[in-house]
């Protein structure tokens, strides 16, 4: 049997894992979670990923949540090109550090633009006030400060020459606000010269196929407008707290 | 030049750092940074790790931030023993995918209580309504179930039979509460066991040693705290009064 990945490309570690086994060829099943349709609270996903989030690889027997542990176990389990996550001590370790830093930084700060500028307006009976949308941004941006001065530096990728998946995590998480309209790469030429080496690294194709979902607001609005109402409170109240 | 590592064991990521270092007898200058005084934001302390945090690293002319990376670093230079950071494959998965896990649940919610209970009323000179600690220990109870039901489960250790990575970044984040005086181990029989587990794979003596400042953090209530500290927190701070 091949690996099952369970996965919805509306949200950003699943781009990640899927753009990671398509680009290296890893045969998989793709399994679709739709939440939005609240699939990732069904029985049988529950037996997948207790925590009830997406990505969540199946293997057999082993189940295993959590995006970086999937690229991880993909890496080493399939014997992916070094670049990924390169066997110098050095290097690898820009690559854990990259990874460790991300989680409260770019993935906090990119989703939550997102989630405000794109989610409340689908969800909400009542916009948030234009301050809290501000903020998030100003947050963003002094993420990104850092991310530039201390990860990418002057260099081509975030460990050097080659991408790794520092790189790859990055960049799906970066394009979480653009698909909300806000733009991260606009007036930021370092930022978006580093897009274009990540998206042709992957190949141009892969990367649009991809993104296609969450760069087509229009399609998320239908899907918003058709959400089953007790999942619909649901998130009503996990951005209303997530979000204070 | 050797191995050093910039700590202030008040900070729980530090104290996995230190912990791991000692246990396997890595040679190490320990750099003190301390944080209520400010000492992180000094120009020397930036060139090593310009986020201004610690743990971080200096290996010759080889920096490193981040608890989870310098701990990975550090078992692949110094080879530690395989169970820190096991070699079978889905063994390894397990660690990895809770050192992941760990940073929006365990780290994001234990350290709250030291906000209420020490922070704020330092900073400001106020305390917060008891619905905030109350609020904070539901969030926190919220990721121990997960902890328990996910990944503690039945198992000695949260990869099986031996203490690995994933074990110690956990116990450190959860002293923090402790120090403050929510216990998050009574009533909690089987995460109290696992506890003693833990400590007894690092070493009671070790494991005191490290956490021998964080369990005193009363006494520092009369410090001054460095304006520049203050500065930085206000985000923090003020969030957490809204």
């Amino acid at each position: 049997m091949v690996v099952e990945l369970y996965l919805d490309l509306l949200s950003q570690p699943c781009r990640a894992v899927y753009i990671f086994a398509k680009k290296n060829n890893i045969p998989f099943e793709f399994k679709d979670v739709v939440l939005f349709k609240g699939q990732h609270m069904s029985e049988e996903f529950g037996k997948v990923n207790p925590l009830r989030k997406v990505p969540a690889l199946k293997d057999e027997a082993f189940t295993l949540a959590e995006n970086t542990a999937i690229l991880l176990y993909l890496s080493r389990k399939f014997n992916t090109p070094d670049h990924w996550y390169p066997s110098d001590g050095q290097k690898r370790a820009k690559v854990d550090e990259y990874l460790s830093w991300q989680h409260t930084a770019i993935r906090a700060q990119g989703s939550k633009v997102f989630l405000i500028k794109a989610l409340v307006p689908l969800l909400m009976d009542k916009p948030f006030p234009p301050e809290k949308l501000e903020g998030a941004i100003e947050e963003l941006n002094s993420t990104l400060k850092q991310f530039e001065e201390k990860f990418l530096q002057g260099k081509l990728f975030i460990v050097g020459n080659e991408i790794s998946l520092a790189d790859l995590v990055a960049l799906v998480e970066l394009m979480q606000p653009v698909g909300a309209g806000y733009d991260v790469f606009e007036g930021s030429p370092k930022l978006a010269e580093w897009r274009h080496r990540v998206e042709e690294a992957i190949g141009k194709e892969l990367f649009q196929q991809a993104h296609e979902a969450i760069l087509n607001v229009k399609d998320m609005a239908a899907a918003a407008a058709q959400l089953d109402p007790q999942l619909k409170e649901k998130l009503k109240q996990l951005l209303q707290k997530n979000l204070k | 030049m050797g191995l050093e590592l910039y700590l202030d064991l008040l900070s729980q990521p530090c104290r996995a750092v230190y912990i791991f270092a000692k246990k396997n007898r890595i040679p190490f200058e320990f750099k003190h940074v301390e944080l209520f005084k400010g000492q992180q934001f000094t120009e020397e302390f930036k060139k090593v790790n310009m986020l201004k945090k610690v743990p971080a690293l200096k290996d010759g002319p080889f920096l490193l931030a981040e608890s989870t990376a310098i701990l990975l670093y550090l078992s692949r230079k110094y080879n530690t023993p395989d169970h820190w950071y096991p070699s079978d494959i889905e063994a390894r998965a397990r660690v990895d995918e809770y050192l992941s896990w760990h940073h929006t649940n365990i780290r994001a919610n234990a350290p709250k209580t030291m906000w209420i209970k020490v922070l704020i009323p330092l900073l400001t000179g106020q305390s917060l309504p008891p619905e905030k600690l109350q609020e904070v220990m539901e969030g926190l109870a919220t990721s121990l179930k997960q902890f328990e039901e996910k990944f503690l489960q039945d198992k000695p250790f949260i990869v099986g039979s031996e203490i690995s990575l994933a074990d110690l970044v956990a116990i450190v984040e959860l002293m923090q509460p402790v120090a403050v005086g929510c216990d998050v181990f009574e009533d909690r029989p089987k995460l109290a066991e696992w506890r003693n587990r833990v400590e007894e794979a690092v070493g009671e003596e070790l494991f005191q040693q490290a956490h021998e400042l964080i369990l005193n953090i009363k006494e520092l209530s009369n410090i001054q705290v460095d304006p520049r500290l203050k500065e930085q927190l206000t985000p923090v701070l003020l969030k957490m009064l809204k």
